[in-house]
């Protein structure tokens, strides 16, 4: 059986102990298998709820039904999404746009497994949940409820077959599965816990006893591999010094089992089952998006233009929908004149007579939040003096705005290559931590900058935020996309591809004497110009701040 | 019946248990802030120590843990009856991400208003924290209008209502426990400030430590009241010392050596404010009073300056150097070996 149908079968088995499975597939066949193969594995009434990304407070965790409640003069409860999904399966499909308050209430439902109900007591909230992952790029499902599932499987990536190990009970899973965490890097002790949960429960879905060999191989590939940020070390080294341990006894009950396996062997089989999970690219890829995740998802609690919060600024007549607030004194005002009027038409009713017309909802507004992102020209021989005021502006400008919760990011050039060494963050300590030391030299990838720069300032732009991009370097190309392409044709190719995102972008040149070719680029950027010949890490920062 | 991890359960993390232990000996000394990765037990530690903590006595029928001997009556129009006080488990309060203002302080309740036409106040969390705790996972990610609320109540002990046609105010005393990862952005000085202890945790590093955490977790999860009856011995005698340090905490001595010392540890290590000082000498003498001690020594203060003060450090930007060196450090050069 494939990994990802016995993830189905193991959700099925121990809903409650594993939480759900991060799912990374796209709409499409085999995700709709997958689903199905869960349906099938699931009890025949189990509810499933889908959830989209923009569902409100309400709806999620219940509240009052007010349409139901005029209607009828008195009040009426809604139950909640997640309380409709009790002993159920709640599927969240791109789930990378769930926003942070939203992940935050699941992941608090689901962690005390009951919600306030809206007329007091509680409703019970026992769900699986299954997060449809279709990121693209920076974009992240929310870390808060990725880390609290088990099971992170990709349905995209061709699934490697893995030998059927034969069952030899595992003398002590438990520490083996720290073992391999630690080899890892998985720093939370949420993956070991949720290792050991698989674990247990595939020795019960083969009817095993006791967790066995293969149990501890499965839940290395479905959880632990899935969450490492760092290779295993090498064969060589592979033990992690081994806490001393009393040979176990000779002979298990099952007849074909020999000998049992030490500790030592157990941890070094799971951790090969997971190097296996893991070729060398996949996983930079996995810590860089990791990284990324972290920092994007974060925020992203406060960039909508949230109805719900903000400065208060007038209201407007309009349907209660997406969690606007209502303006009471406000929808009162407007009900009064035709109090008389209501009543008559309606005898039998009491209190005030409220119309979904006399609505009134506050209308809220937010100051967009800024992210900058910083793309620097590492290559040649200015690099490196240019990386080191890139570096203190971008602190600068944290240490400043970490009050107006402003973000950075940097994107460094250099060689055949642009990287994003800084993920949008508005941690100081990140950012230290990340441009510790950046390498410089090389080509000027200079087209694949400027299209580095117009994805990373896409993804942001579409969460909401105001970014500015701010490109340092002195205008020439050399390095193409691709080697058939003249470099200078290839980067203003792009610089007309940023244009049409309509972005704000400052160009600033910090060549000796500035040339047509900076000015030619930011023309075909639409970014405005600016020459620093001798950009300092203060002025860099007043330039962005002014601009 | 839900089950809570017990308290005595907790694999290591002994600086932040004693910080929890500390902060609920004395409500005065203002919150804990507890700094960490996700994954290594924080909440479940604050929540531990909630449920462990002795009953509090209530108006009875009061939604709101109105303290009887207060004299201040509830602010709320309970069904309040008359007789014996109610005895009801500490208040604790999850402040969610993302929570409108209307259910943090309160607002006019709308089913009242809709149903009878009667202008009536629904309480919010803050109200339902008063005399508890109030727990906010991710502060580092509370909107800015939040936290500045949260700062005012928590400072007045008092909420006050202007809104929507609305005037009250009512009692607010609760413990503020924050926590968050300094890594997803970094948190405003003036609510540091406001802890009055800040803790670091890490994921244990030893590997026994972990494997103990996850097998112990496990066994909780398998059969809850199995594993809680097995700590509950444990878990009673943290109470007991709780309940007699609030008691003793009033007759400590703090001798003049001991406050002149802490004076001097503020103003080595640069930290703005008396409230450093304050929180110091308050803290020290709850540690003793756990400890069954009768005066506070220097060792007392020399392990709680770390929790003290470490958030209250002006800090350069670009200065690498951590807090708790710093302190480390001064500490070294002050006390007296």
């Amino acid at each position: 059986m494939s990994d990802a149908a016995l993830a189905a079968r193991l959700l099925a088995l121990d809903p409650v102990g594993l939480g759900g499975a991060v799912v990374r597939a796209r709409p499409g066949p085999a995700r709709d298998a997958w689903l199905q193969m869960l349906r099938d594995a699931m009890p025949d009434d189990t509810p499933f709820k889908r959830l989209p990304s923009g569902i409100a407070d309400e709806r999620l965790l219940g509240g009052l039904d007010l349409g139901a409640t005029l209607a009828m003069g008195a009040p009426v409860a809604s139950a909640g999404l997640l309380a409709e999904a009790d002993n159920g399966v709640v599927i969240a499909p791109m789930a990378e746009r769930l926003p942070a308050e939203t992940a935050a209430r699941i992941a608090l439902a689901q962690d005390r497994g009951e919600i306030a109900a809206p007329f007091g007591g509680a409703r019970s909230t026992r769900f699986l949940l299954i997060l449809l992952d279709e990121s693209v790029e920076y974009e992240q499902v929310p870390p808060v409820l990725a880390e609290r599932l088990a099971i992170h499987i990709d349905l995209e990536s061709g699934q490697p077959d893995h030998p059927e190990l034969p069952p030899i009970a595992a003398p002590d899973y438990v520490e083996a599965l720290c073992a391999v965490a630690d080899a890892l890097g998985v720093a939370s002790i949420r993956g070991p816990l949720l290792a050991a949960k698989l674990a247990q429960a595939s020795a019960r879905l083969a009817g095993r006893q006791a967790v066995a060999e293969p149990d501890v191989a499965l839940a290395v590939r479905l959880v632990l591999a899935p969450r490492a940020t760092r290779l295993p070390p090498a064969e060589a080294e592979a033990q992690p010094e081994p806490p001393p341990q009393e040979t176990p006894p000779a002979e298990a009950d099952s007849g074909e089992s020999k000998t049992e396996p030490t500790l030592d062997e157990l941890t070094e089989l799971a951790i090969a089952a997971a190097r296996a999970m893991l070729p060398p690219g996949i996983l930079e890829l996995q810590a860089g998006r990791a990284r990324g995740r972290e920092a994007a998802g974060k925020g992203a609690g406060m960039l909508r233009n949230s109805p719900r919060s903000g400065r208060r600024a007038g209201v407007r007549q309009g349907p209660l929908r997406n969690g606007a607030r209502l303006d009471l004194v406000e929808t009162l005002k407007a009900a009064a004149p035709w109090q008389m009027l209501r009543r008559r038409e309606a005898p039998e009713r009491t209190g005030i007579l409220v119309r979904r017309d006399d609505f009134r909802i506050k209308r809220l507004v937010k100051r967009a939040q800024s992210t900058t992102i910083f793309v620097v020209d590492a290559s040649g021989s200015a690099a490196l003096a240019r990386l080191n005021e890139a570096k203190g502006a971008v602190e600068l400008l944290l240490a400043e705005s970490y009050v107006r919760r402003d973000e950075v990011a940097l994107i460094a050039f250099r060689g055949e290559t642009a990287d994003l060494l800084l993920p949008p963050t508005r941690s100081l300590a990140r950012a230290k931590r990340a441009l510790a030391d950046l390498p410089g030299g090389g080509g000027t990838p200079m087209a694949a900058a400027i299209e580095a720069a117009s994805l990373l300032a896409t993804g942001v732009a579409a969460k909401g935020r105001t970014v500015t991009t701010v490109l340092l370097t002195d205008g020439r190309a050399n390095i193409a996309r691709a080697p058939d392409l003249i470099p200078s044709d290839d980067a203003d190719c792009a610089a007309r591809a940023f244009r049409l995102l309509g972005l704000k972008a400052i160009f600033i040149d910090t060549s000796p004497r500035p040339r047509p070719e900076g000015a030619r680029l930011a023309a075909a950027m639409g970014a405005r110009l600016v020459a620093l010949p001798r950009a300092d890490a203060a002025t860099l920062a007043a330039t962005v701040k002014a601009t | 019946m839900r089950h809570t991890y017990p308290f005595s359960a907790i694999v290591g993390q002994e600086e932040m248990k004693q910080a929890l232990l500390i902060a609920a000996v004395d409500g005065r000394i203002g919150g804990v802030m507890v700094f960490g990765d996700r994954g290594t037990g924080k909440s479940t530690a604050v929540r531990a120590l909630a449920s462990l903590l002795p009953p509090i006595k209530v108006v009875p029928g009061c939604r709101f843990s109105c303290d009887p001997e207060s004299g201040e009556g509830c602010p709320f129009d309970c069904p309040v009856a008359k007789g014996r006080p109610d005895l009801r488990a500490v208040p604790f309060v999850d402040l969610p991400l993302g929570a409108t203002e209307d259910r943090v302080v309160g607002a006019l309740d709308l089913e009242r208003a809709l149903a009878t036409g009667e202008k009536r106040f629904e309480p919010g969390l803050l109200a339902r924290a008063h005399r508890g705790f109030l727990y906010i996972d991710e502060v580092n990610l509370l909107e800015d209008h939040l936290v500045d609320l949260l700062l005012d109540v928590a400072a007045s002990g008092e909420n006050v209502v202007e809104r929507e046609g609305l005037s009250l105010r009512h009692p607010a005393r609760f413990i503020l426990i924050g926590s968050g990862n300094p890594e997803e952005g970094e948190l405003r000085p003036q609510l540091l400030d406001r802890f009055g202890l800040s803790v670091e945790v890490r994921t244990p590093e030893k590997l026994a430590d972990r494997v103990e955490v996850v097998k112990r977790r496990d066994r909780f999860d398998r059969d809850p009241a199995a594993f809680t009856a097995d700590y509950a011995a444990a878990d009673e005698a943290v109470l007991k010392r709780i309940d007699k340090a609030r008691k003793r905490a009033g007759d400590i001595a703090v001798p003049d050596a001991v406050l002149e010392l802490a004076s001097r540890l503020c103003q080595a290590v640069g930290a703005d404010g008396l409230r450093g000082e304050l929180t110091l000498m308050r803290a020290s003498r709850a540690l003793a009073a756990l400890n069954g001690k009768k005066t506070v020594t220097t060792a007392h203060l020399a392990e709680v300056a770390p929790m003290a003060l470490r958030h209250r450090l002006r800090r350069n930007p670009l200065d690498e150097t951590g807090s708790t060196p710093r302190i480390a450090r001064a500490i070294a050069e002050l006390f007296p070996a």
